[in-house]
């Protein structure tokens, strides 16, 4: 009887409670396993959008996302940074181990521009992901940005501030993030198959795993 | 041999007409001071215009009616744009004047699939370009072009039916003075087949050999020697509107006319363009030129009117337009691949860039870029922008590099020697020092640290050498 219920259990129609749904949805594994135990799928969303929330910058807010993006820039679409807060530094992104042939840098005059852009990319079925950095928009561009990564599947990351946590998203999978005590500190807004998730704190050295150690080293003449 | 020609019938009126999508009644009448009706669409037609009648006359029956006197000078380009864009069929197409094209097929029938599959194809590469032609096949040019002039649409491939074929059309179609036609039709011979049936010495005394003459290369019992026509290194060709407009989607409308012209002719040449200009002609202003750019050879018409369409968006048109020219400026070789079974069988690679060229037309060149680490030791040399797709594949080095770097180094304040950036900072790794430029007088000598905020933000900031003054470079994202 028991061995039954826990078969009928594993069907994926049943929830229960303390669960989030277990939803077949394509992702690409973060590369932190705390982080992919609580994204259904096991990673981030593949052709869906996810938004990060988060009003610091150079908390490895990047970093989080750099497993996924070394992973995806070994297949042949783009991965496209839509206006960068700041210069892409290419000794950064290498030491994360991305090919960097794969990265587009689009640079861009407007909130408007970049979403246009951003929605481009997505749709466009030859980028594996999207970055971008739009600034303020409005629920409906998000809808539209979330549709355009559902066609053409690709992995749309959309960074915004904190506040915006407070307006409804299409977007399936929203985090905040923030800083505490050295780490990095992953909060889950909302995912697919609902259910609340328990606050991550990702110890940062974990975040800066590429960078194993630091190392000093003396250049030129010195 | 087998030849097809291509006889556009009503040329000058199919030029005015294919720059719109739909018209009202349009007629194309002569110069001069008591203009006369050569041509009229199909409206006209209903309002009972004929060719013939004099303008007046064709206005007091259809009051809209847009009349364009018949421009010779326009039609010799646009035949040999047709005969351009031919070249995709064939390696000989030969010019009519003043309305047809003649294609020599037979060494492609195998490659098209046979003759039926090939004249469909012709036909319906006409009808996109927005011609309607008569398509006659022979075994001979001229009666190729007899065939089609007559516009019976006959496929004549075995030359023992020839004669049959030719038989019943009426003598007027053959190049001969009015005169000649005239005479022959006094004495009652009024076609091909009836003039064949007189006796060849007598008809040669009366009319010349010239008449005989003409049959006979129709027979295919004189040899027929055609000039090639020799394809131009370049695509350039205009279309002048049936009436202005400014919206881009009328515009875009005719362009697409003309970049299918100029796909027909990249696939002749086997080549893709890289750089395609686009001038668009007011009545009193400069033109407007549009220059699209590929980042991959593109020969495929609706990838360059996408293209077109984002440019467009951006442009601000300072009048409306009366004609478009295009001119393929830069084209490099390219495979027979986009000639595919499915048009989704297409080359990644191709389809990688089509998103890379739609980011620049509208944003421009330089807004979209890759990045690639240079051999330098200063941060701010250490990287260069480049096409996309140049860089290299990452190694993972154990040097803690951030990854936002900032235009230009900012001075921090500080307190007593300790940096500080919204509160006090931190220095969790460092000095590393970084030294060079000294061959190109960027000479720096710097320490640099890593340095955390109390809100767990992470910097990468420097000192130079012996002196005070705290600089944030980087920030570790």
């Amino acid at each position: 009887m028991s061995t039954s219920l826990s078969l009928v259990l594993q069907h994926p129609a049943i929830w229960r409670g303390d669960q989030y749904a277990k939803v077949a949805v394509e992702s690409v594994p973060t590369g932190f396993a705390e982080l992919d135990a609580q994204l259904p799928g096991g990673g981030w969303p593949r052709a869906a959008l996810t938004e990060l929330l988060t009003n610091q910058q150079g908390i490895g807010e990047l970093r989080l996302l750099a497993p996924a993006l070394a992973h995806l820039s070994g297949e042949e679409k783009w991965l496209v940074l839509v206006a960068p807060p700041y210069l892409p530094y290419a000794p950064g992104f290498e030491s994360l181990g991305m090919n960097l042939s794969r990265l587009v840098i689009v640079r861009t005059r407007s909130s408007g521009e970049s979403l246009w852009a951003a929605e481009r990319c997505l749709r466009s079925g030859t980028c594996a992901a999207v970055i971008a950095w739009p600034g303020p928009g409005s629920e409906r561009s998000l809808r539209r940005l979330q549709l355009a990564a559902e066609e053409g599947k690709s992995l749309g990351v959309i960074f915004g501030p904190t506040r915006n946590a407070a307006n409804a998203s299409p977007a399936p999978l929203r985090i905040q993030l923030s800083a505490a005590r050295g780490k990095l500190e992953v909060q889950i807004l909302k995912r697919r198959g609902g259910g609340w998730a328990p606050p991550l704190a990702l110890e940062s050295s974990s975040v800066l795993r590429p960078a194993l150690r630091y190392r000093r080293i003396r250049h030129g003449l010195a | 041999m087998l030849w097809a020609c291509l006889r556009l019938p009503d040329f000058s009126l199919q030029l005015r007409l294919r720059g719109a999508e739909s018209s009202g009644s349009v007629v194309v009448t002569t110069a001069g001071n008591r203009p006369q009706v050569l041509s009229c669409n199909s409206q006209a037609r209903s309002h009972g215009i004929r060719p013939g009648m004099a303008a007046s006359a064709a206005i007091a029956l259809a009051p809209d009616l847009v009349e364009h006197v018949r421009n010779p000078a326009a039609e010799e380009p646009a035949l040999r744009s047709i005969a351009a864009w031919a070249g995709q069929f064939t390696s000989v197409v030969c010019l009519v004047p003043p309305d047809a094209v003649l294609l020599e097929i037979a060494g492609s029938l195998r490659l098209f699939g046979g003759l039926r599959l090939l004249l469909l194809q012709i036909d319906a590469g006409l009808i996109e370009l927005g011609y309607t032609a008569a398509l006659a096949v022979a075994p001979t040019p001229t009666g190729a072009c007899l065939l089609a002039r007559a516009g019976t649409g006959v496929r004549i491939t075995d030359p023992a039916q020839l004669p049959a074929a030719l038989a019943p059309l009426p003598l007027v179609l053959l190049d001969q003075p009015e005169e000649t036609v005239r005479t022959l039709s006094v004495i009652g011979v009024h076609t091909i087949g009836e003039c064949l049936a007189l006796p060849r010495d007598g008809l040669a005394r009366r009319f010349g050999q010239q008449l005989l003459d003409e049959l006979d290369r129709a027979l295919g019992r004189l040899p027929d020697a055609r000039e090639p026509y020799l394809h131009p290194a370049r695509y350039a060709s205009k279309l002048a509107l049936p009436a202005p407009v400014q919206e881009a989607e009328p515009l875009l409308f005719v362009a697409k006319r003309l970049l299918l012209e100029l796909a027909g002719f990249l696939r002749m040449k086997q080549k893709g363009v890289t750089r395609l200009k686009l001038t668009l002609h007011h009545e009193d202003r400069k033109p407007t030129v549009v220059m699209l750019g590929f980042a991959v050879p593109c020969r495929d018409a609706d990838r360059m009117v996408r293209l077109l369409r984002e440019r467009l968006a951006n442009v601000e048109l300072p009048d409306r337009v009366e004609a478009i020219a295009i001119d393929s400026e830069e084209t490099r070789p390219l495979g027979s691949r986009n000639l595919s079974l499915f048009p989704e069988d297409r080359l990644p690679e191709e389809q990688r860039w089509l998103i890379i060229d739609h980011l620049r037309a509208r944003l421009g060149a330089d807004a979209v870029h890759g990045i690639i680490s240079h051999p330098d030791h200063r941060p701010e040399q250490a990287w260069r922008a480049c096409e996309p797709g140049t860089g290299r594949e990452g190694y993972c080095s154990s040097v803690r590099r951030p990854l936002w770097l900032l235009e230009a180094p900012r001075r921090l304040h500080s307190s007593a020697g300790e940096p500080l950036l919204d509160g006090p900072l931190t220095l969790e790794a460092g000095p590393e020092r970084i030294e060079g430029g000294w061959w190109d007088e960027g000479d720096v000598t710097r320490d640099y640290f890593i340095a955390t905020d109390a809100a767990g933000r992470r910097f990468w900031i420097y000192r130079e050498r012996g002196e005070a003054a705290w600089f944030l470079q980087g920030v570790f994202a």
